[in-house]
């Protein structure tokens, strides 16, 4: 079809028929309506856009997008996100992921996907727990939050996220709540628009779990400030909120990744030229 | 190896020093020189962990005729210093009438050494070499060894002008002298050990080692994407790939692991460009996970293992085939894929090649198994022939009229993927078990379907006549009482040890598998049809090679399984002896 002739794109065009496995009341069903309406607001054809995931409940978001998806295996889906980004630069590369699954096993490659800054946008619906196996403490769970697997809490300080990201060198940061449509669906829409890795925290409740969670509504705020182009301010500022703060609140200047598969080929023959004797 | 004029049609000498000594650069530049005047040969190196200060040695062979492996005995050796040679003096044992040379400022002679019955002398080389201003030990013994083997000085002088070339040209006089210094010192010897004249010049000849062809015929086939995680004795594949793929429009991104690495060959590849990553034991068991990825969700990739000695860290410089169980049986749950192995420096290029035709038409991962004698060795070969092998998927080419089937039930197993920018070809690749479109269940009849789909796709594909190399030493392959069973790197020796065993007038057939999974049980069974006696021939500790075999099939006749860890390689004489002995059993 040529792609001239379509209509505008609708958030519908962008979902798939499938019936999520989430709970009701889940953060990720918001995260999802937000993600379609921000990639309608892009207007990027659902054929050229592709949906990364690792394990947990939110990476199951691909296959409820009509787009191409991977669902990969547990933490990894930012190496699966650069690998794509880089062999077709021309796609739209969104890789989502949660809290256990980004920052606990794929905590590793959070931090080099930072450092190396492909043009691509990072998602993860933190929900301080890991849903999928019942409710265990996760990076982001409070230290004192009682579970089966760690009775009468973990005792450890919770990972922070966005401040690991400055450190690391991402070029755009944002927070989020999932249950704010219009400003996800922005903060999204300004992120794959940013050059380079850009990463947006959606808090995410889990009703089942972290019932307590659904507070957030009423908690998180708009950040009092513009987005600051210095990331030390940036990183000052978001060890100093209350951890409620929504909004862009970096967008830096870094060069993105430059390395890509290119359409055009040099023949392979001339390889051959340093082995001649 | 003696021809009837007394020359000798293939002389095999190592040079040793503590690391940074330049033994390795003077084993290059020789194999190099002998290269250009038509010789053929391979090198190996015997190293050590430490970068500087810890033993390094070049083991060269020279021949008149092509060399798939090193010899077990050298005939003569040149010690720089012995510092630290007693770590590796057992691996290079000299012939009876050998020549070790060493240097009076070197230390003392390992007794390994002293003790072997060969002539042990001494060269001043460090002395000689303070004598050029400039100049250093290394040339002095690369104009010794030159002078000895009979290779033209005059060929090494200009191998050496052309590497030395960016230092400017008092370092190129500096050596020439030494090599002019150390050539004359050969006169002081009484043996020489002068190869035969080569009988053909060397036009078409090409200098490479194991991991570069392996890097070749990845990009020959097709592929336009490495991701990277460095690893000895694998990282030269990758570091090769680096700007060659750069100058065919692909490119190469270094990770921080294993499990990025292998995880970004399969974003790539999903992408739908041909993709690499190549690493070594350790860092295959990290990427053990995303190989039954890459199988559930049917993305094609190449994972090369350069197989060095484990478990664990193990060996990191030398060579094992013990990578095999882990190759083959890794994955959990029931995860068919493809494992090969390359039979030779050479046929790495075959074989990486065919590895990722295989891997992209089956859309399935393909581990290629190398190892360190094959990697890291450079060898002097005929320039390969070219091969029709390229990565070829099937794709699907446009907009379905119906709704598409990601995982469809084909007669081949094989169905038509979808590359992201097709219009209506939108599915999600999945690890979870999926229906026919991909989408997650954990029906029974999903599951069955989707697992069957898998194995057919692996075992019906034709193979053709490349998954062993099968020769006898005689055209008729009359009288074939034993066969030399075995697979990748040690069909080199195998195939010397045919040669050798003919010349006593014992014909014996090789049987030598490239194709290590699936396992093709009917052509396997008709190789060996006739057969008396089976030799299984592998460098594993438990033997894993002989244990896989007796799994697939029942090997018929009597078997015989000789096998050792490395880091010795198992050689030549060694198979040879196990025939000779088993005969007059």
């Amino acid at each position: 079809m040529n792609i001239q002739q379509r209509p505008p794109f609708k958030a519908g065009d962008y979902k798939s028929d499938l019936t999520p496995v989430w709970c009701p009341g889940c953060g990720d069903f918001h995260v999802l309506l937000s993600v379609t309406k921000a990639l309608a607001e892009l207007g990027t054809p659902p054929e050229n856009v592709a949906v990364i995931s690792g394990i947990g409940c939110s990476s199951r978001i691909p296959a409820y997008t009509n787009c191409y998806g991977f669902h990969g295996v547990h933490g990894r889906s930012l190496a699966l996100g650069a690998g794509l980004k880089v062999a077709r630069p021309d796609l739209t590369v969104m890789v989502m992921s949660g809290d256990g699954d980004g920052f606990s096993i794929g905590g590793n490659h959070f931090l080099h996907a930072c450092r190396r800054n492909v043009d691509m946008t990072y998602i993860v619906m933190d929900n301080r727990v890991y849903g999928m196996t019942k409710g265990q403490p996760s990076p982001t769970t409070e230290p004192d939050w009682d579970s089966a697997l760690s009775p009468g809490g973990t005792g450890l300080s919770p990972f922070h996220p966005l401040v690991i990201a400055l450190a690391s060198g991402a070029n755009f940061v944002a927070r989020e709540f999932s249950g704010d449509i219009k400003g996800t669906t922005r903060t999204i829409v300004e992120a794959v628009r940013h050059p380079g890795f850009s990463f947006v925290e959606i808090l995410s409740p889990c009703v089942t779990f972290r019932p307590d969670e659904r507070a957030w509504k009423t908690q998180t705020h708009p950040a009092a400030v513009e987005a600051t182009d210095d990331p030390s301010r940036a990183a000052r500022r978001i060890m100093t909120d209350d951890g409620f703060n929504v909004g862009i609140l970096y967008r830096g200047r870094r060069k993105p990744h430059d390395t890509h598969v290119k359409d055009s080929a040099g023949d392979p023959a001339i390889l051959e030229e340093e082995f001649a004797i | 190896m003696k021809a009837p004029n007394g020359l000798n049609r293939s002389i095999s000498f190592a040079i040793v020093g503590s690391g940074g000594a330049g033994a390795l650069t003077a084993g290059a530049i020789l194999l190099e020189t002998a290269g250009k005047a038509g010789w053929y040969g391979i090198m190996n190196r015997s190293v050590g962990p430490q970068i500087r200060g810890g033993e390094a040695a070049a083991l060269v062979r020279l021949s008149t005729h092509p060399v798939d492996c090193m010899a077990e005995c050298f005939d003569f050796l040149i010690a720089i210093d012995w510092r630290n040679a007693d770590r590796f003096a057992a691996e290079m044992p000299l012939v009876a009438n050998g020549l070790a040379i060493g240097d009076p400022a070197g230390g003392d002679v390992p007794s390994a050494i002293a003790d072997s019955g060969a002539t042990v002398a001494q060269t001043a080389m460090k002395e000689l070499a303070g004598s050029v201003p400039g100049g250093r030990e290394n040339m002095i013994a690369a104009g010794l060894a030159a002078a000895l083997a009979g290779l033209p000085i005059d060929a090494l002088m200009s191998v050496v002008a052309s590497k030395l070339a960016s230092k400017g040209d008092e370092a190129i006089e500096a050596s020439r002298a030494c090599i002019s210094l150390g050539s004359q010192q050969a006169e002081s010897f009484e043996q020489s050990f002068h190869l035969e004249r080569p009988a053909a010049s060397s036009a078409g000849r090409w200098l490479i080692t194991g991991n570069e062809a392996v890097g070749l015929g990845a990009v020959r086939g097709g592929i336009r994407f490495a991701a990277a995680y460095p690893i000895t004795p694998a990282t030269e594949v990758l570091e090769w790939l680096a700007p060659a793929l750069t100058k065919v429009g692909g490119a190469l991104v270094q990770a921080e692991d294993e499990l990025a690495s292998i995880n970004m060959a399969i974003g790539a590849s999903f992408g739908g460009r041909a993709s690499i990553t190549a690493t070594s034991g350790p860092g295959l068991a990290l990427m053990v996970e995303a190989l039954g990825l890459a199988t559930a969700s049917e993305i094609p990739i190449v994972v090369v293992d350069v197989m060095r000695g484990g478990p664990s860290t193990g060996i990191p410089t030398k060579s094992e085939q013990s990578d095999l169980n882990i190759a083959v049986y890794g994955c959990h749950g029931d995860a068919p894929h493809i494992v090969v192995a390359p039979l030779s420096v050479a046929d790495c290029l075959f074989t990486a090649q065919w590895a990722v035709h295989l891997a992209e038409a089956m859309q399935a991962p393909a581990i290629v198994l190398s190892d360190q004698s094959l990697g890291q060795a450079r060898a002097l070969i005929d320039r390969p022939a070219d091969i029709a092998f390229i990565a070829r998927r099937n794709v699907l080419e446009a907009e379905p009229e119906q709704t598409y089937d990601r995982y469809a039930l084909t007669g081949s197993g094989v169905s038509p993927m979808a590359i992201p920018g097709i219009a209506g070809g939108q599915y999600t690749a999945d690890g979870l078990t999926h229906t026919t479109k991909g989408i997650p269940s954990s029906k029974e009849s999903d599951h069955q379907n989707q697992l069957d789909k898998r194995r057919n796709k692996i075992d019906d594909f034709d193979y053709g006549n490349h998954w062993a190399d099968i020769e006898t030493s005689n055209d008729t392959g009359a009288g074939t009482q034993f066969t030399i069973l075995t697979w990748g790197s040690l069909a080199g020796p195998a195939r010397e040890a045919m040669r050798i065993l003919a010349d006593e007038g014992i014909t014996v057939k090789l049987l030598a598998m490239r194709l290590i999974s699936p396992f093709l049980k009917q052509e396997f069974l008709a190789a060996l049809e006739g057969t008396q006696r089976i030799l299984i021939v592998e460098q594993t500790h438990s033997g894993q090679f002989h244990e896989y075999l007796r799994a697939k099939c029942d090997l018929l006749g009597q078997v015989r399984h000789f096998h050792r860890p490395g880091p010795k390689l198992i050689g030549p004489a060694e198979i040879c002896a196990q025939i000779r002995d088993w005969k007059t059993a």
